[in-house]
């Protein structure tokens, strides 16, 4: 069974379905990249799974459940975790705990223990602090885990929105644009980081445009187009369908 | 950071708490570090709710009128044990709170801040109104706080108290900012959706610090009608809520220092102002014009990065 199932997904915003009819599976363990072009109706797919937005019409299914409509705070204790486009960082805190906050799941959140410092919170906090330590390491951020992230460059920050879902142990993990912004070099960072998270047994969901990227490091892409679905396939196979040609290019085929 | 390290904070505290009646001259100033000490505590809480979750509260006056009136009236009119009234204020508070927050945190910004304030107000005028149990505009006596046959009495006693209490605040207020939830409620702050998606329930997050302000707002409100042993509308009313939220945005949002600050400096300047005759008014509304102009996010933060310390880190 696969691990994601999307069946016949729609949303409409008043008069404006931005997404309509979409189904596809993701397997486990896989890289899995929707492109298409501007407006094409990816982040509202993403906004859709993810539980920011409710679906009009389809069902989602995460491990056979269906999970249309539930909350994202609900969904993150099923395994889920994702990125956003436009960041998404708490600048208000610094990037280690930022990185803590992505375990809120695996901690005590007990008030009234947390206000009189309970022995295990305080115990569990530092080993937290030891792993979100590493993390960052394993995003390539170790220089700046006592800085506050407002002082952090755009490119460490969507780093850093990686490792605060990483931190969440997801099974699942939707990554929305994360080269979006980025130089050549930081992509080529961004491309080999996404396959060591690959990697390391979590399926990953992209959301991207640079194609180099996505045709190097994914095992199935979806192709949507003005909400629709336009295929579906290996990066060879859409690399050489005439409808994803004519929808980049505009051409008339 | 070690464990001693950590506490240097409450050392601190604690010392400055244990010496000040060394210099206190006489019981004038006993009083006055006595209402410091209420308004800090208050808006410990409030700065939790504003400055660390984003949640703004015009209104908190009120719960510190509901805690002021059920330890007048409960032990006066229906013979209830003064602990056992201050406890049911302080529920009492946090019930209304937890019972509006759920439609209020709906709301967000300019609508956030209307619904706190009405709220308010609409505390403050049952209290005025109904007069046969609250004495209405006049106000009424309230009976002395008695603990296992020994009444605290005289500002003496009461700094003692007040010294332990606020100790035991501030304790608590730096453990839970430095906990999962209170990460999870800066998280909330910083970004709503990002919380969201790393699990944390956000609507429960905000109602449960607004709770928590209430409940502590009672409680002081109980103990200041204890310490001056009289109770009039005014301790619910919309200045002193203004005067609460001031206090939080002069000292400092989101800095457990900022709160202890604010409310020692706020609560001092009306008294080293009064030479200023019929002018004190309008030298305090300066004073506050200036610190915003100049230090929009509040004394402490702002010092802090001056002197080049890392802002995160002292709070």
């Amino acid at each position: 069974m696969a691990l994601l199932e999307v069946d016949n997904l729609s949303k409409s915003f008043g008069g404006v379905t931005a997404v309509q009819n979409v189904s596809f599976a993701v397997d486990r363990g896989l890289v899995y990249s929707v492109i298409g072009p501007n407006g094409a109706g990816k982040t509202t797919l993403f906004n859709l799974i993810t539980g920011v937005y409710t679906p009009t019409e389809g069902d989602i299914r995460l491990d056979g459940q269906s999970i249309a409509g539930v909350e994202p705070h609900a969904l993150a204790l099923k395994g889920m975790a994702r990125t956003f486009q436009n960041l998404q960082i708490c600048m208000n805190m610094t990037a280690l705990e930022n990185v803590m906050v992505g375990a809120h799941l695996q901690l005590d959140r007990n008030l009234i223990k947390a206000m009189l410092r309970f022995p295990g919170i305080a115990r569990r906090d530092s080993e937290l602090k030891d792993q979100a330590h590493e993390l960052m390491r394993f995003v390539g951020l170790e220089r700046y885990w006592n800085l506050g992230a407002s002082s952090m460059p755009y490119g460490a920050l969507k780093r850093l929105e990686i490792a605060r879902a990483l931190a969440a142990k997801p099974q699942i993990l939707f990554l929305d644009e994360p080269a979006a912004g980025l130089n050549s070099m930081e992509t080529g960072e961004i491309d080999e980081l996404v396959r060591k998270v690959a990697g390391n047994d979590v399926t990953v969901v992209l959301v991207e445009h640079d194609m180099k990227m996505v045709m190097n490091i994914s095992d199935r892409i979806l192709v949507l187009d003005y909400g629709k679905k336009l295929t579906e396939g290996t990066a060879k196979e859409v690399r050489e369908n005439p409808d994803v040609i004519a929808a980049y290019l505009g051409s008339n085929v | 950071m070690s464990v001693l390290k950590r506490q240097y904070p409450l050392m601190i505290l604690a010392g400055v708490l244990l010496l000040l009646p060394l210099v206190l001259p006489n019981n004038y100033y006993y009083d006055i570090a006595i209402r410091m000490a209420i308004n800090a505590i208050i808006v410990l809480g409030l700065n939790l709710l504003i400055g660390f979750a984003g949640q703004i509260s015009l209104g908190h006056a009120g719960f510190v009128g509901v805690g002021a009136y059920a330890s007048a009236i409960l032990p006066s009119q229906f013979g209830w044990h003064p602990l056992l009234a201050m406890g049911a204020g302080a529920a009492i508070a946090s019930t209304i709170a937890a019972i509006v927050a759920r439609p209020i945190f709906r709301l967000k910004g300019h609508y956030l801040a209307m619904a706190t304030l009405g709220l308010g107000i609409i505390i403050a005028i049952v209290i005025k109104n109904e007069a046969a149990y609250t004495g209405g505009p006049d106000g009424m006596p309230v009976a002395p706080l008695g603990l296992m046959g020994f009444e605290i009495s005289g500002e003496k006693q009461w700094y003692w108290v007040l010294a332990a209490i606020l100790l035991f605040s501030f304790w608590a207020a730096r453990n839970l900012i430095d906990s999962p939830f209170g990460r999870a409620l800066r998280a909330l702050h910083g970004s709503e959706v990002a919380s969201q998606v790393m699990g944390v329930d956000v609507v429960r997050y905000k109602v449960t610090i607004f709770v928590l302000s209430a409940f502590f707002a009672s409680l002081m409100g109980s103990v200041t009608a204890h310490y001056i042993g009289f109770v009039t509308p005014n301790i619910a009313d919309f200045f002193h809520s203004i005067e609460l939220m001031t206090m939080v945005v002069v000292g400092g949002m989101a800095s457990i220092y900022g709160s202890l600050i604010g409310a020692v400096l706020l609560t001092a300047l009306p008294q080293a102002l009064s030479t200023f005759e019929g002018w004190e008014t309008v030298a305090f509304g300066s004073i506050l014009i200036l610190c915003m102009i100049f230090m929009p996010k509040g004394l402490v933060p702002t010092l802090a990065a001056r002197f080049g310390r890392n802002g995160q880190e002292d709070r």
